[in-house]
């Protein structure tokens, strides 16, 4: 298993630095400068700008000083927030979309697997061809087309829910947010749960235990279950990486001041170190949870230790 | 068991196919779909950008001459998500062919050579697996201008991976069949090899990833033009107009739910296509799904 671990370990590091570089090298050789304004700035001030942003070294050196800069946490000044830095804006950002990507996560999780589970239990009934056919369209409409419609019907038509911004910060700003965040989730971790259930319940070792006269509630808690999550448990990398994804226009829709929200600002500002700061820090994130992810995977099936 | 002898893998497809209602509908829909973006907007006597003051934001009604009615500037709803659609589709259809070119290639290589070239060309695409894509292609919009071009390319970049990592799995499969062996026995060399006899075979396992993939690329556009980051004016397409349309939803909420409708509706189809095809075609399901 420490192998395993180190293994998986080795991996995780080339990608972060295949990231990171392709997130610098970009940067550096788009046309069009953070200077770029309405006037000509003059050219001593705007070397003197260059300069106090190190663009005026050697590539290779602001790529060193920005991965030295990384490793202790500082991501730079922001060009756009001048007062900010892009760590702080992370630090405010983050918690809002961690919160929101977290309670999407568990959403989809809880209700994926039980209405996929349940779905295989029976198998082409009625309940089975519904669960089906609500997943396909989860999975046809997209989310940014889910949450305006889920904010004309519930916050303008019924009035039940408020239609945006974070207000002081209740449960209930965050409760439609949350359902169009984890709706196409929901269908995919489905359709894949019910995908592996049945196929689980078709082996052998099921077989057997129904012939020793198990209970089949027995047996689908204690031996289906546990082989039946393993695809839905390799999907939560992918999983993780559309919700943070999702949340960028979820939180554009809603007006929830998360991360996602400055990653769209920056990038229509073309503010370079907020845009590179938040790809940076989301692709860390996603390449860590896959790490554990893995981990996760290898203890639940001794086979991929190998 | 009965003998099947002289029919294709194609005409055994459009057998299953065919008796896939679903399927079936949406291929029709499709068809339509594409028929309609292309040739209506020809008798509609609107342009994309025209404005018409007099008819600011008006519903839709039939006999207003607007059908789906017009905008915060007057255009012509009708005619904007036609125009739409024909960006949408022809950015899902282009970048899918980008993305079936790369990821057919480099899939068919990696699966044929084998080995160690097999293990590093497969150890790369997991690791571009692991990076925020969404995020990248954000990036590349970001910073060399939001062209429609650049769209293309830079979603068919992104979306190679499956095709390459299905792609391989079957060429890994042929490469041990006799008539690849009597190829290579008669001397044929290995980029012929691979051209004339690995890729003709995937063809079947590809139409369904082709078909997948195009629903999904549909969705990138979307989103991207949603942020405003996509398609520009005075050009648009369906994430463009959602996006005006849920800006204004609560004064003119027809002008978020026909381009919302079109764009769930090809969806939708594309989705339902692609796994009828699977069903149909990919020899991996067979028998599991029914």
């Amino acid at each position: 298993m420490l192998k395993f671990v180190f293994r998986r370990f080795l991996t995780a590091i080339p990608t972060l630095l295949i990231l990171i570089g392709l997130a610098f090298v970009l940067i550096r050789v788009a046309p069009g400068g953070p200077f770029d304004g309405e006037k000509q700035l003059p050219p001593e001030i705007e070397a003197n700008l260059r300069a106090a942003y190190h663009l005026d070294e050697p590539l290779y050196e602001q790529f060193g000083r920005y991965l030295v800069n990384i490793a202790q946490g500082d991501f730079g000044p922001s060009f756009q927030y001048r007062d900010f830095s892009v760590t702080e804006l992370i630090r405010s950002g983050f918690p809002v979309s961690l919160r929101l990507g977290g309670l999407a996560m568990l959403l989809a999780l809880f209700v994926g697997i039980t209405a996929g589970a349940f779905a295989a239990l029976r198998q082409n009934s009625a309940a089975d061809y519904s669960v089906m056919a609500v997943t396909m369209t989860g999975i046809s409409i997209p989310n940014f087309v889910v949450a305006p419609l889920l904010i004309l019907l519930f916050a303008v038509g019924l009035g039940w829910l408020p239609a945006g911004g974070i207000g002081d910060g209740s449960v209930k700003h965050i409760v439609l947010p949350v359902i169009a965040l984890a709706l196409p989730q929901i269908a995919y971790i489905a359709r894949l749960m019910r995908g592996s259930m049945i196929e689980v319940l078709r082996s052998p070792f099921i077989r057997t235990a129904r012939a020793q006269g198990l209970s089949m509630p027995r047996i689908i808690v204690l031996h289906a279950l546990k082989p039946a999550l393993l695809p839905v448990v390799s999907y939560l990398g992918p999983a993780t990486a559309a919700v943070i994804t999702g949340s960028v226009v979820i939180e554009q829709i809603f007006g929830l001041p998360g991360l996602g929200r400055y990653f769209v600002q920056g990038a229509l500002n073309r503010d370079y170190t907020l845009v590179m700061g938040v790809v940076v820090f989301y692709g860390s994130l996603i390449i860590v949870f896959n790490f554990f992810v893995d981990l996760l995977y290898g203890w639940l099936d001794p086979r991929v230790r190998l | 068991m009965e003998l099947s002898a002289g029919r294709s893998l194609g005409y055994d497809a459009w057998i299953v196919l065919r008796r896939n209602r679903a399927a079936i509908t949406s291929l029709i829909i499709l068809m339509l779909m594409t028929a309609i973006v292309l040739i209506a907007p020809l008798f509609i006597p609107y342009s994309i950008d025209a404005t018409d003051w007099d008819n600011i934001s008006i519903s839709p009604s039939l006999s207003g001459g607007h059908w789906f009615g017009t905008d915060g500037l007057g255009r012509d709803l009708l005619v904007r998500t036609l125009e739409g659609g024909r960006i949408s589709l022809l950015v899902g259809v282009v970048a899918t062919m980008v993305s079936l070119v790369i990821g057919v290639t480099y899939g068919a290589v990696s699966g044929y050579l084998g080995g160690r070239v097999d293990q590093v060309m497969m150890r790369i695409v997991d690791i571009l697996y692991a990076l925020p894509f969404m995020f990248l292609v954000i990036l590349l919009m970001v910073f060399f201008g939001r062209n429609i071009v650049l769209i293309f390319v830079a979603i068919g970049a992104i979306n190679w991976l499956d095709m390459a990592r299905i792609v391989r799995g079957q060429a890994l499969s042929l490469k041990h069949r006799e008539f690849i062996e009597a190829a290579r026995a008669g001397g044929v060399t290995t980029p012929r090899i691979i051209r004339r006899h690995i890729v003709p075979n995937l063809l079947g396992v590809v139409a369904v990833y082709v078909t997948l993939t195009i629903p999904q690329v549909i969705l990138v556009e979307s989103f991207l033009s949603f942020l405003g980051l996509g398609v520009q004016e005075p050009m648009t397409s369906w994430g463009a107009l959602v996006n005006e349309g849920a800006q204004e939803m609560e004064n003119a909420p027809w002008m978020l739910i026909f381009p919302a409708m079109f764009l769930t509706v090809t969806l939708f189809c594309f989705n339902f296509l692609g796994d009828g095809l699977r069903d149909a075609l990919d020899p991996r399901d067979r028998g599991a799904s029914s």
